[in-house]
């Protein structure tokens, strides 16, 4: 079985008012438990709970510390090409954007990677967009290769693949992947991705069990906030959480809560989700799953990054580019989205020291 | 008052073991272990950068006081936990060993089949094994047969601070053990930690509760203070809990009626 058979037995619209529907009596009684469930998740996520925005951060912040400490983990992405063949409403990278298109040559990616190094980062992501004859599978495993014996997690968010191409890749070292669905919406994922193999969203969503199959570290699942209503989305992503961490239990999962930011030729996000309600949806998450880690990258502002920490995000990129050879060997090249808090590595370093906590550099070792 | 603890090689005058992760910097879990009195702090291989020792970890671990006990945590099954712990030893220089192998990356629950294969093996390899386990009876018997130095059972799952939730099979694994037992995992408090000493365990090993209380130090010489009192009051000999008062009519007197 695999996700999709589950998730097609629900219906978005149902769901949606459900928890629209959800009173301050379920918001309390989700705050009360030990245990919370999908249902309670939804009283956690819905506007029944913004009330409680205080009382949510303070149990979130409890329940974070005493899973995760006093510590965030720090990374990096390393764009490795901006070349796709995809068309996404929302992206820089999109086809039909007419830009200068780059793809490091391994080279260049060394001389990337070693900047980020002296950086200090141990934890990076490999970024591609979709271009199977440039940015196929044997490229990534090349750069896999590459960079293994220099940092002690390697991740990716490139194109979705099959089973046997993540087990290659595994092989040559890779830790985790970066997968997200965007949208559980499907009739708005295919306006959002109109053409390339992108636009097969069952392909995608059953992304995650092909990744469970082969034995992957980790998983990072997500949507892309501003596509579509961004709590029917996030319990979509909760429902899929759930199934995943019983049916591939050895796996470890990651959250994040993209928010739509200004890219070259982009959309204009349909939902827009403010402060307080990304607040709320982090502590929703934590609450309803005090192990899983929560990460967020540079797309958020300084001040909303310094104060989450706190809060319960447990994971954080730092001094990011988003553009291929955007560290140091090609500085100008087309980013997928603008970033907003561009301090350096050290900054974020001094940040997170000034709030009690330690930064996390390295928690992994290749064991195999 | 003297009295010992002796792991294999080792002679801990403390009875309380430590963790080193979770605290919000090194040089507060370096006052918070000196406060706690530890003699064996327990550390993360995957932590380590083993390159780039200068602000890493162990530079505030290397105290007279403080004996390492490397941990494979992270490894998923006894072919990863080998080769960590081979890691492990060349990096620390110590063939001292916390067995961990959570393949359940959520819970960090311990798998008792691998655990067992693995410590067969390292035992033979001349590791010093102390492997961390379900409060289960057997399996600590099946450890001891293949030459741990210690069984290190949990009292709750890692990370919860729910106390002593396994404390019927602790019982008995203490009865029946020819190694020390140390309660490691889900001790949440100082009360928890004397009540373990006080069951007759020989350690306990605390993190989380030291490295996420509001004041790490003080919450290091709580747990000194508490693994004292629960030992001393085990050697002491604890009074018998009755759930009833003394019966007021007893039913044996008519023996001496005669």
């Amino acid at each position: 079985m695999m996700f999709l058979e589950q998730f097609e037995q629900q219906d978005w619209d149902t769901i949606k008012a459900n928890i629209y529907a959800k009173t301050a009596a379920d918001v309390e009684a989700a705050l009360h438990k030990t245990k919370r469930s999908l249902e309670d998740f939804k009283a956690l996520i819905s506007p029944a709970a913004l009330p409680y925005l205080e009382q949510m951060a303070q149990l979130s912040h409890r329940l974070t510390q005493k899973r995760f400490g006093k510590t965030v983990q720090l990374y990096a992405p390393l764009y490795l090409s901006n070349e796709c063949q995809n068309i996404c409403t929302y992206c820089g990278f999109s086809y039909d954007n007419k830009i200068k298109r780059k793809t490091l040559t391994p080279i260049e990616i060394m001389q990337e990677a070693m900047y980020l190094k002296e950086q200090g980062f141990e934890h990076i992501l490999l970024v591609t967009g979709e271009a199977s004859k440039t940015v196929g599978v044997e490229y990534i495993q090349n750069a896999i290769q590459l960079l293994k014996p220099h940092f002690a997690q390697v991740s990716m968010e490139v194109q979705p693949m099959d089973q046997e191409d993540y087990e290659t890749l595994i092989t040559s070292g890779l830790y985790g992947v970066l997968v997200y669905q965007e949208t559980y919406h499907k009739a708005d994922y295919k306006i959002h991705h109109t053409k390339g193999k992108k636009s097969n969203f069952d392909y995608r969503v059953n992304t995650p069990d092909r990744l469970g199959k082969a034995g992957i570290h980790k998983i990072g699942l997500g949507v892309l906030i501003g596509l579509e209503d961004w709590r029917t989305d996030n319990f979509f992503t909760a429902l899929h959480l759930s199934y995943l961490e019983k049916t591939y239990w050895q796996t470890r999962y990651s959250i994040s809560f993209p928010r739509l930011r200004p890219a070259e030729g982009l959309i204009e996000p349909k939902v827009v989700m403010n402060d307080k309600e990304l607040v709320q949806l982090i502590c929703a998450w934590r609450i309803f799953n005090e192990e899983v880690e929560l990460s967020m990258s540079t797309r958020e502002n300084e001040h909303f990054r310094d104060n989450i920490i706190k809060i319960g995000i447990t994971s954080m990129s730092a001094g990011s580019k988003t553009n291929p050879g955007g560290y140091v060997t090609d500085v100008e090249s087309l980013e997928q989205f603008e970033i907003d808090d561009s301090r350096s590595p050290s900054e974020i370093v001094q940040m997170v020291n000034s709030k009690g906590y330690k930064p996390v550099w390295k928690d992994w070792e290749a064991f195999v | 008052m003297n009295d010992p603890l002796i792991i294999a090689d080792k002679k801990f005058n403390s009875r309380l073991f430590t963790g080193t992760g979770k605290f919000g910097n090194h040089q507060l879990m370096q006052e918070a272990l000196l406060a706690s009195g530890t003699e064996l702090v327990t550390v993360a291989l995957k932590r380590i950068d083993i390159e780039d020792k200068e602000e890493d970890i162990l530079t505030y671990l290397q105290q007279d006081q403080f004996a390492l006990l490397p941990n494979t945590s992270g490894v998923r099954n006894a072919k990863e936990a080998v080769f960590a712990s081979q890691l492990a030893r060349e990096a620390l220089q110590t063939n001292w060993l916390k067995l961990e192998i959570h393949p359940d990356p959520k819970y960090l629950l311990p798998d008792p089949i691998e655990t067992l294969k693995a410590a067969e093996e390292l035992v033979k390899l001349g590791f010093v094994v102390l492997p961390y386990i379900h409060a289960d009876p057997v399996l600590c018997k099946r450890l001891e047969e293949v030459g741990v130095a210690a069984v290190m059972p949990l009292g709750a799952p890692i990370g919860t601070n729910k106390g002593l939730q396994t404390k019927d099979f602790l019982e008995i694994i203490i009865e029946q053990s020819n190694v020390p037992v140390i309660v490691d995992a889900g001790i949440g408090a100082p009360s928890h930690a004397a009540a373990a000493l006080e069951l007759g365990a020989d350690a306990v090993l605390v993190n989380t509760a030291i490295a996420v209380a509001g004041d790490p130090v003080a919450m290091g010489k709580a747990f000194k203070q508490a693994v004292e009192a629960g030992r001393s009051a085990y050697l002491a000999g604890l009074g018998a809990e009755s759930n009833a008062a003394e019966a007021s009519s007893p039913l044996t007197t008519f023996l001496s009626e005669i």
